[in-house]
């Protein structure tokens, strides 16, 4: 395994599009309930430990081998909002792209070929993460990374909030990503026994209901 | 007492509803033990009515809860409660457990609409529920959570909802809250300060072929079509009262 592989993976200027999307703060910025850096902070500590889990194990999961498409129903099942769906397909679909170019692998070519419309980002992250020779643990700290980095530097836009304070709330959340991450490996080595119905499920109801408000609007920055 | 336990108290529901042939819906099996009662009302057309009597106070720590209902093929079953359950802290050390297993048949229907679950300072509650729904079952099943009695810090509160149609799983969803919670569960992005949150599921096999579509139900509330023959609606509330608002007007646009 390499570490500088995860560095590329986890970079933000990875070409895989996710910086088109908030993580749910755009909404949460417009519906008030997040203004300042205190309350991000609060917004992505609910972010992590609901949605930043389940991806967290998903992507583990795909690492320890378990079968995608079990993965990606799984990934449904744990998305009841289609606006969340359609977007976890949509960049799903980029990040493989990106991954084929970067860590060719017969085992991605099969998963772009198995679905066309795509499977969901963090089972991509995953498979890519295997391609690239790195580890269930690996893939894991990836998408806890990624749950709340995305929101925060979507805010540093949507607030005009300072990018340093924006940079200290990553930092502060840093030991409770890797004890969600540490969460969620144990959960996908549990799963790889027992089925995808050992993943965690943890959901944030105003996530769900917010991406569906922001679907909705005719004009905004981010794409969910 | 039967059903006490060092740690707690155990109780158990068994109701099996089944097509009497003539149209209407039989009870074969109806029974309770310990705190958890389930009693027949009065029938409405082809379906039978059931109500879950508590007849203790609980859960409270430690306790376990198990209710098992199935509807046959054809049958029609209707599960309410009496009033609202309400979890508390108990002697026992640990975490109560309520686990609920509901089967639906080809042919049949289950409405599940019990009253709210409260989670009252102290408590420390697991909720699992859990409906398996064949491809051509009927399903409206409604789950409310009150976090704390008025002005109230709730008790540690998880709730899982799995819904299963023809043996594959449309929705697997764990809200978590109060003390001791994973962090975040009152933030922007999970509750948001609000004390009233319920889910509201609606299978029939018609959605396959021509699906809901997805709408806001004012600024907290969403009605969204699953990847599977149902509809969620997720409803997120300042109290109990406005909650059940939500979730009848969402069930009754559905017609």
């Amino acid at each position: 395994m390499s570490r500088a592989a995860l560095l590329v993976l986890a970079d933000g200027r990875f070409p895989a599009g996710g910086h088109a999307h908030s993580g749910g703060a755009e909404a949460a910025v417009r519906a008030g309930r997040v203004t300042d850096a205190p309350s991000l902070e609060e917004f992505c500590r609910g972010r992590l430990h609901t949605a930043g889990l389940v991806a967290a194990a998903l992507a583990a999961a795909a690492v320890l081998g378990a079968d995608p498409g079990e993965l990606d129903a799984a990934a449904d099942a744990r998305t009841p909002s289609p606006a969340l769906r359609a977007a976890g397909r949509r960049l799903g679909r980029q990040l493989l792209r990106a991954a084929r170019a970067t860590w060719p692998s017969a085992e991605l070519d099969a998963v772009a070929r198995r679905f066309p419309k795509g499977t969901h980002q963090p089972v991509v992250l995953g498979l890519a993460a295997r391609a690239a020779g790195l580890a269930p643990e690996d893939a894991a700290h990836c998408a806890v990374y990624e749950s709340v980095s995305g929101p925060a530097t979507a805010t540093v836009r949507l607030l005009s909030l300072d990018p340093f304070d924006a940079a200290g709330v990553l930092a502060r959340l840093a030991p409770e990503l890797d004890r969600v991450a540490d969460c969620a490996v144990e959960a996908a080595r549990r799963a790889a026994d027992e089925g995808a119905d050992a993943l965690p499920a943890a959901s944030a109801p105003l996530l769900e209901v917010g991406a569906e408000w922001h679907a909705g609007w005719p004009v905004r920055l981010f794409a969910s | 007492m039967d059903g006490v336990t060092v740690t707690g108290v155990r109780g158990r529901a068994r109701i099996v509803a089944r097509a009497d042939g003539r149209g209407g819906t039989a009870l074969p099996v109806l029974d309770g033990e310990g705190p958890l009662a389930p009693r027949r009302t009065r029938s409405a057309g082809a379906e039978a009515r059931v109500m879950v009597v508590g007849a203790m106070s609980g859960p409270l720590g430690g306790d376990r809860f198990t209710l098992d209902a199935r509807v046959e093929e054809g049958a029609r079953l209707h599960v309410g409660s009496a009033a609202a359950t309400l979890a508390l802290p108990g002697q026992a050390k640990g975490e109560a457990r309520y686990d609920v297993r509901l089967e639906v048949a080809d042919g049949a229907e289950l409405h599940w609409l019990p009253e709210q679950l409260i989670s009252a300072g102290g408590s420390d509650l697991r909720v699992t529920t859990r409906a398996d729904l064949a491809a051509g079952a009927r399903c409206v099943l409604r789950e409310e959570q009150v976090l704390g009695r008025a002005g109230e810090t709730p008790g540690r509160l998880t709730s899982r909802l799995t819904v299963r149609v023809a043996g594959r799983t449309v929705l697997d969803q764990e809200l978590a809250c109060g003390p001791g919670a994973p962090g975040g569960w009152d933030g922007p992005a999970v509750l948001s300060g609000r004390r009233a949150v319920g889910q509201l599921v609606v299978v029939r096999p018609e959605f396959a072929d021509g699906p809901v579509a997805a709408r806001m139900l004012g600024e907290c509330a969403s009605l969204v079509p699953l990847a599977g023959p149902a509809v969620l609606v997720t409803a997120v509330a300042p109290d109990a009262l406005r909650l059940r608002g939500l979730l009848d007007e969402a069930l009754a646009g559905l017609g």
